[in-house]
């Protein structure tokens, strides 16, 4: 490695320096790659060496995951060559990429839900006793002892899908792992995790890169990618635009390689689409929740909500934020508490009620619980004021394309056309399609959950600028970040969840990140719980699990 | 008729746009019926005659009316195997109702339709049952209330104005494809204009986001339940009536396969999120065609079968590689 001044964090190892110099282990040459109407890899060259920690950045739509799918032989390209040590390769399937070593973790978990733990982890290479069946003792061992490796700690013969979705992060990092890999590639591996996991997963990288291993890493963090990053390659528009040492590269140099912005615009605008200023909040509350309780999830939880203000709800990933915000549209049953919006009273929260009474809110999980990918943009964005936009159970085409229209400028949605299939667009773009759907109801009370994750950096920005805009218009802004920069600097005031409990609240000057890591490390898991001394009538016949993902088991579907 | 709106496609050769599988699922079915209809007129006699088309057509309506019915259920990313039974139900109560005249008869055989659709939406959205396994309830359930209804015997019908749907004809249409014409029409005008039919394809094309954006998820279910129950007793007044006598033991049995074959053939994909109605209605005629063509040249039902599915398979091919892009 280049001495150049490495980032404090990371320390050298010893192995780096000499691997630096060897053949490339994965190659991709003058790679081109065009679907119908787009060409989405455009005479890309890019190259992985052996022992190093690579990061792949660049907008989405840059073509990252293409460039992935590509060398994962999901896709296969319309030019150039992909080359494994040095050999031209050419995969037909996923499938012979990894046995050439290549293992990939996607965004979204890619495991199967109803399996156990070890099963997934050794779906397709189980060990076979001498009957020629599945050693069910060794393999449930052997995935005790790796997950351990990995500081997590969970029966493996439990169904995955009763895991949190961070853990299931790490039982599909501990798959791509185990396998014999020359290779792995992370697309995202963080945006599911908490810090705690993500401190776990730096250290697995570390020990990859001892190991000689090519990491692929894929993040819209800066922080993550500076601190563990060696080399970085910039995409963008299907171009390759960059590929050098990261550490000398400044982070403003970065960002504007992979806008194509001006440096001294990306200066201005800051790091995030934020105004420095806070919003004049009104006296009165828009949205009052008191005493939110819902058996193992929520206890006790109160927020009020003011007229042009951006609440941020902070607390780490299990703490019961996005269950707040579902139980504030009443997507999530309660077992008590009280809903109040402007004064009037939420008799039996449903998703439909609370939009009558003005909540809208944006869910964390945009494939999941947002788009419908089937239908087009226009539909997609008037799905929640169908109603509205009809005259007697008729659909009014013209006022949907009014209303379309005006969120798609001033959102600047980009797509072929207000018909084209909200499944096609990127995932910012999706994302804008959603708080078009949410913004065209006039919502007087905002929830958003993750507004940025998974979105590129341009989108970013601009979402954010956007939510700075709504509260200044006088919409009360609920926002629900893992990001703590965003939340820092989106936010006037900060409630702390903890354990489904609030933890405590910033306002004004204490909302500064040391202030909130506080908070949040404030108190000891189980010591909330036991506060509660009103809920233990609720609690009474099932003992307190500690609050960590239990959701599984009480929904019935 | 497709719920997306047209994408504008760019005018591409012909020929390219033949290796596009999405052409074959867009297009596949009516240009599959062409071609049915094309080799008949070239090579059996008797085929393209007034006479036989329209026994064709008379033969299909039935078909085409459950099927309009199941396309909707499948748009919701469902399936209602009662459809068969539901028309037994409504073929026994047809002439046990008959004395209180015409229309209090008919109203009673579309309301029991009415009835099985909200028992199968009410354990399909309320209790959260899986649609296969709910409506196998009815499905067998069904039509075994039919036979107690009718003591298991097959009754002669005399009524002249029940008759008269099964035979009649207006404008030299029969009466029967008329129905089912005129029903064609509303379902696609249901499905693309109205609130409720796009509220169906977008429950189907994700249901949580759906409900999250306050969609009345459990009453668009139930009532797409309900109407399929009600087209699916419609069909068995009107097999009733053209085969002058109600047959409850036999009536409407395999019908969900015919309907499911016909929606899927159409280019509606089994999950859910897009309903083709016209497509539908060229699959159960294409079905209906190629049976009556390979019956012409004197190969037996077993053959049919084997073509049939062929074409189903074909069908389920196209849709798959769309999905995958």
């Amino acid at each position: 490695m280049a001495p150049t001044p490495a980032t404090p964090q990371r320390p050298e190892t010893p192995g780096a320096g000499a691997a630096a110099v060897a053949d490339p282990v994965l190659e991709a040459r003058s790679v081109s790659k065009r679907f119908p109407g787009v060409v989405a890899l455009d005479d890309v060259s890019f190259d992985l060496r052996a022992g190093e920690v690579h990061a792949l950045v660049g907008e989405n739509g840059a073509g990252k995951s293409t460039l992935i799918k590509v060398l994962t032989g999901v896709y296969r390209s319309d030019e150039g060559e992909v080359r494994v040590s040095g050999e031209p390769v050419r995969f037909a399937r996923p499938f012979e990429a990894q046995q050439a070593g290549i293992s990939t973790i996607y965004q979204e978990v890619n495991l199967v839900p109803l399996m156990s733990v070890a099963r997934n982890i050794f779906l397709g290479r189980e060990p076979k006793n001498r009957f020629g069946l599945i050693d069910f003792a060794r393999m449930n061992r052997e995935t005790t002892e790796l997950l351990d490796g990995f500081g997590v700690r969970v029966d493996p013969k439990r169904p995955l899908h009763t895991l949190g979705i961070g853990t299931q992060q790490m039982v599909a990092l501990a798959r791509a792992v185990s396998v014999r890999a020359q290779v792995v590639i992370m697309d995202e591996p963080t945006s599911s995790l908490e810090p705690r996991e993500v401190e776990t997963l730096f250290r697995v990288i570390e020990n990859l890169r001892g190991q000689g291993i090519a990491v692929l890493y894929v993040s819209h963090r800066m922080d993550e990618l500076y601190r563990i990053c060696d080399r970085v390659t910039v995409l963008r528009d299907g171009r390759h635009i960059h590929t050098g040492e990261l550490a000398p590269l400044e982070r403003m140099q970065l960002v504007s390689m992979m806008l194509g912005r001006d440096m001294a615009e990306v200066r201005r605008d800051g790091l995030t689409g934020f105004a420095a200023e806070g919003h004049d909040a009104a006296r009165t509350p828009v949205l009052t929740a008191t005493g939110l309780d819902r058996r193992h999830q929520l206890h006790d939880i109160s927020v009020e909500l003011y007229a042009g203000e951006v609440l941020g709800l902070g607390g780490l990933l299990g703490s019961g934020r996005s269950e707040t915000a579902k139980a504030l549209t009443g997507a999530l049953p309660l077992d008590g508490g009280e809903i109040t919006v402007d004064g009037k009273r939420l008799g039996r929260p449903t998703p439909a009620a609370a939009i009558r009474a003005g909540i809208s809110m944006l869910p964390e999980d945009r494939k999941a619980e947002g788009i419908v990918p089937g239908l087009s943009v226009r539909e997609n964005i008037v799905l929640a004021a169908m109603p509205r936009l009809s005259r007697g159970g008729i659909v009014s085409r013209a006022q949907q394309d009014r209303v379309v229209d005006i969120f798609m400028k001033r959102l600047r949605i980009k797509a072929s056309s207000p018909e084209q299939k909200v499944g096609e667009l990127s995932g910012g773009n999706q994302q804008k399609v959603l708080l078009a759907r949410w913004l065209c109801l006039e919502p007087k009370v905002l929830l958003l959950d993750e507004p940025t994750r998974g979105i590129d950096v341009g989108a970013k920005a601009e979402v954010q600028s956007l939510i700075d805009e709504l509260a200044r218009e006088g919409l009360a802004v609920l926002l629900i970040s893992s990001d703590i920069e965003e939340l820092i600097e989106g936010a006037d005031r900060i409630v702390v969840l903890r354990g489904g409990a609030v933890a405590g609240e910033l306002a004004g000057d204490e909302v500064d990140e040391s202030r909130l890591l506080e908070v949040l490390a404030d108190h000891t898991p189980g010591a909330v719980p036991a506060d509660h001394t009103p809920d233990t009538v609720l609690a009474d016949h099932t003992p307190d699990s500690g609050g960590k993902a239990p959701a599984a088991q009480e929904d019935p579907r | 008729m497709t719920t997306q709106a047209t994408l504008p496609r760019p005018a591409a050769k012909p020929l390219a746009r033949l290796r596009d599988p999405a052409w074959y699922q867009e297009y596949g079915v009516y240009a599959a019926v062409a071609v049915v209809l094309l080799f008949n007129a070239l090579f059996t006699e008797h085929f393209m005659t007034a006479d036989n088309l329209r026994t064709q057509l008379v033969q299909v309506a039935p078909i085409v009316i459950v099927a309009l019915g199941m396309a909707l259920v499948i748009g919701t990313e469902g399936i209602d195997l009662s459809v068969g039974s539901t028309m037994a139900l409504a073929a026994a109560l047809l002439p046990l109702y008959l004395g209180y005249g015409l229309v209090p008869a008919l109203l009673i055989a579309l309301l029991a339709g009415a009835v099985v659709g909200a028992i199968n939406g009410t354990l399909v959205s309320l209790v959260g049952l899986q649609p296969i396994v709910a409506t196998l309830a009815l499905f067998v359930g069904g039509r075994g209330l039919a036979l107690v209804m009718a003591d298991g015997q097959l009754k002669q019908i005399v009524n002249p104005d029940i008759l008269a749907l099964g035979t009649g004809s207006f404008l030299g249409i029969p009466t029967v494809v008329l129905i089912a014409g005129v029903l064609a029409l509303a379902v696609a005008f249901l499905v693309q204009r109205t609130t409720f039919g796009r509220q169906i394809v977008a429950i189907g094309g994700n249901r949580s986001a759906s409900a999250l954006s306050g969609l009345p998820v459990k009453r668009v279910l139930i009532g797409v339940y309900i109407l399929c129950g009600v087209m699916a007793a419609l069909a068995g007044i009107l097999a009733t009536a053209r085969l002058t006598a109600s047959d409850p033991s036999s009536l409407g049995t395999l019908m969900e396969l015919s309907a499911i074959t016909a929606v899927v053939v159409g280019g509606t994909p089994l999950n859910g999120g897009s309903i083709r109605v016209l497509g539908t209605v060229a699959g159960a005629l294409l079905m209906q065609l190629l049976r009556a063509t390979l019956v012409k040249h004197d190969l037996p039902d077993s053959t049919a079968q084997i073509a049939q599915a062929a074409i189903i398979i074909a069908a389920v091919y196209v849709a798959r590689e769309r999905r995958s892009r």
